[in-house]
């Protein structure tokens, strides 16, 4: 078995009297798509924001590439790899869907302390930009101002600039949310591809888009994973069929 | 429409127009009006490089601009008494060259900004917005008790500084110094906006969270910003002091500062010659208005209140709106 890219071991964080997470553990490794699945409260946001650094762990510890990053910033983690969309799209809304893919391909660079040559103008930086606007379907657009984007091209161009990242593991929170069949369609496709570059960390609620694309799913239920197992395995669970799955498995 | 070029360069012809008309009808007044100007667009385009560019809305510029004045202040009142200035650790000569003194305004003003900016931008919001109106406060109330340097009656310098090969007493000429270092300034910002920092720096005031996602400090982002726009306002500040040939506690006043938003506002919040769209508009309406009644500032009052309501984007964003985010 291959060396995991990123790991939770046995990661807490409480808020008061509520334990958000409860001794995490679980693994992504190379050429997988590993999903997060579990009701609301059950603690994923909480999970991805101690994996990326916006939220520092109670006790445990998360690993990337073999690596102790547990006390590193969302910045540092980013810089080393690790290359995360937004459930809420965060984007320069101001700025133009070129400049957005741009401003990734930058932070690959790893510097942004250039003054001098207009960052539009620099030819590897936008060819970057403008390979990964390509592969989400955005190179249309690319001159329009995010704040004119719908919805679902927004969502678009939150995988396009982890993309133009080049990282060595993505986390993506919810990627899918609110995008029609035909746009999760899309993306299923993308990512689908995009776990030979890079593995994922995939926390969606379409459980279509889950079951098409993961090669393990973990279970989160009132902050613990509940099971880890492959997509046959999840669904047969009598457990995960009560705790979240209802129906729908 | 016209675009932002076009319009930035009508602008600037504009403003040096009316300077050489001024001088060619020999109207000394007229060119010193538009040296305030160019001096106090300087000091703006400063300003909107933390208010525009970084979103930091700092109320305490003032405090670089009255660096910049005490700098000049300082060095040339040991140059016409022929002191040296003690340093602690070494003595300097004072200097009346306006190159060594506009380094020296530019070193100490982003020198100051550094432990400013560490501290107040720890913060944000209306509590940013304090600590800096406190920090340029302190200066404020230091200088007035400064003695040596005339405390609260400020400090007159006989003559005005001088630069090679030019006579600065001729007030075109040094207009045109003023009006030089406004384009060369407005330029570099220009490049500055479009340049992966300007990118980053955006990016660090619209969406902070995507920032940090592509590997960015947005505090080291803002610092910097902050650093480069308060060195740009106290160049400003010692050519004002060069200007009336007279620095006082009143240039780190909370007046002024506000003042400096207002120029930004007026003009355009981010729009590179936003800054000298609102200090023209300004300092002709503190001269017209001024000569009907002393509540003037009564109808900048409501300028700026109609325009923060219906024209955020200023003057220039009447004219030019802009299409993307980096126009």
């Amino acid at each position: 078995m291959a060396d995991p890219v990123l790991e939770a071991r046995g990661l807490s964080k409480s808020f008061g009297a509520l334990v958000a997470n409860d001794a995490v553990t679980l693994d992504l490794r190379p050429g997988e798509i590993h999903a997060v699945i579990g009701p609301n409260g059950a603690g994923k946001s909480t999970l991805i924001a101690q994996l990326c650094g916006a939220l520092r762990p109670d006790s445990g510890e998360v690993r990337l590439q073999g690596e102790d990053v547990t006390g590193l910033s969302v910045a540092q983690r980013a810089r080393l790899g690790l290359a995360r969309t937004f459930q809420v799209s965060a984007l320069a809304m101001e700025d133009s869907v070129l400049e957005n893919a741009v401003l990734g391909a930058l932070g690959a660079t790893g510097s942004p302390w250039r003054f001098w040559r207009a960052a539009l103008s620099r030819p590897t930086l936008v060819a970057q930009a403008e390979a990964a606007l390509d592969r989400v379907g955005l190179a249309e657009a690319r001159h329009r101002r995010v704040a004119d984007l719908s919805h679902g091209q927004r969502r678009q161009l939150e995988v396009a600039v982890a993309l133009t990242l080049g990282p060595r593991a993505f986390v993506m929170d919810e990627p899918m949310a609110g995008l029609g069949s035909e746009g999760s369609a899309d993306l299923t496709r993308l990512l689908d591809a995009l776990r030979h570059e890079a593995p994922i960390l995939l926390v969606e609620h379409d459980m279509d888009a889950v079951f098409a694309l993961a090669d393990r799913i973990s279970v989160l239920v009132y902050g613990r994973v509940l099971m880890t197992g492959t997509v046959a395995e999840v669904r047969a669970s009598a457990e995960v069929r009560a705790a979240y799955l209802g129906d729908a498995a | 429409m016209i675009g932002e070029r076009v319009l930035s360069l009508g602008v600037l012809a504009v403003l040096g127009g009316v300077a050489l008309l001024a001088a060619a009808t020999d109207e000394p007044f007229t060119i010193t009006l538009a040296t305030r100007v160019a001096i106090l667009a300087l000091a703006a385009a400063g300003l909107n490089i933390a208010l525009g560019l970084g979103g930091l809305v700092s109320f305490g510029h003032a405090l670089f601009f009255g660096l910049g004045g005490y700098v000049m202040g300082i060095l040339a009142f040991h140059a016409q008494t022929y002191t040296p200035l003690d340093l602690g650790l070494f003595e300097v000569a004072g200097t009346k060259s306006m190159p060594l003194i506009w380094l020296a305004a530019v070193a100490v003003s982003a020198l100051v900004a550094i432990p400013v900016g560490l501290l107040a931008l720890r913060t944000s919001g209306v509590y940013f917005i304090m600590i800096t109106l406190a920090f340029a406060q302190m200066f404020y109330y230091f200088t007035i008790s400064w003695s040596a340097y005339g405390g609260e009656d400020g400090l007159s310098i006989y003559v005005r500084n001088g630069f090679p090969g030019l006579n600065t007493l001729d007030p075109i000429q040094f207009f045109g110094l003023c009006f030089a270092l406004l384009c060369v300034v407005l330029w570099l910002s220009a490049r500055l906006a479009r340049s992966p920092f300007g990118l980053a720096l955006g990016a660090a005031r619209q969406a902070p969270a995507r920032a940090e996602a592509v590997g960015f400090d947005p505090m080291r982002l803002r610092l910097v910003a902050f650093i480069i726009s308060g060195a740009i306002a106290g160049l400003a500040g010692a050519l004002y002091a060069d200007l009336n040939r007279f620095v006082s506690p009143a240039m780190f006043g909370w007046h002024l500062s506000g003042e400096l938003i207002v120029l930004v506002i007026l003009g355009g919040v981010a729009r590179i010659i936003g800054p000298v769209v609102g200090a023209g508009l300004f300092v002709m309406l503190e001269h017209f208005l001024g000569q009907v009644t002393d509540f003037w500032q009564i109808w900048l009052g409501l300028i700026l209140l109609v325009i923060v309501l219906y024209a955020r984007g200023g003057i220039v964003g009447l004219v030019s709106p802009r299409r993307t985010g980096h126009g």
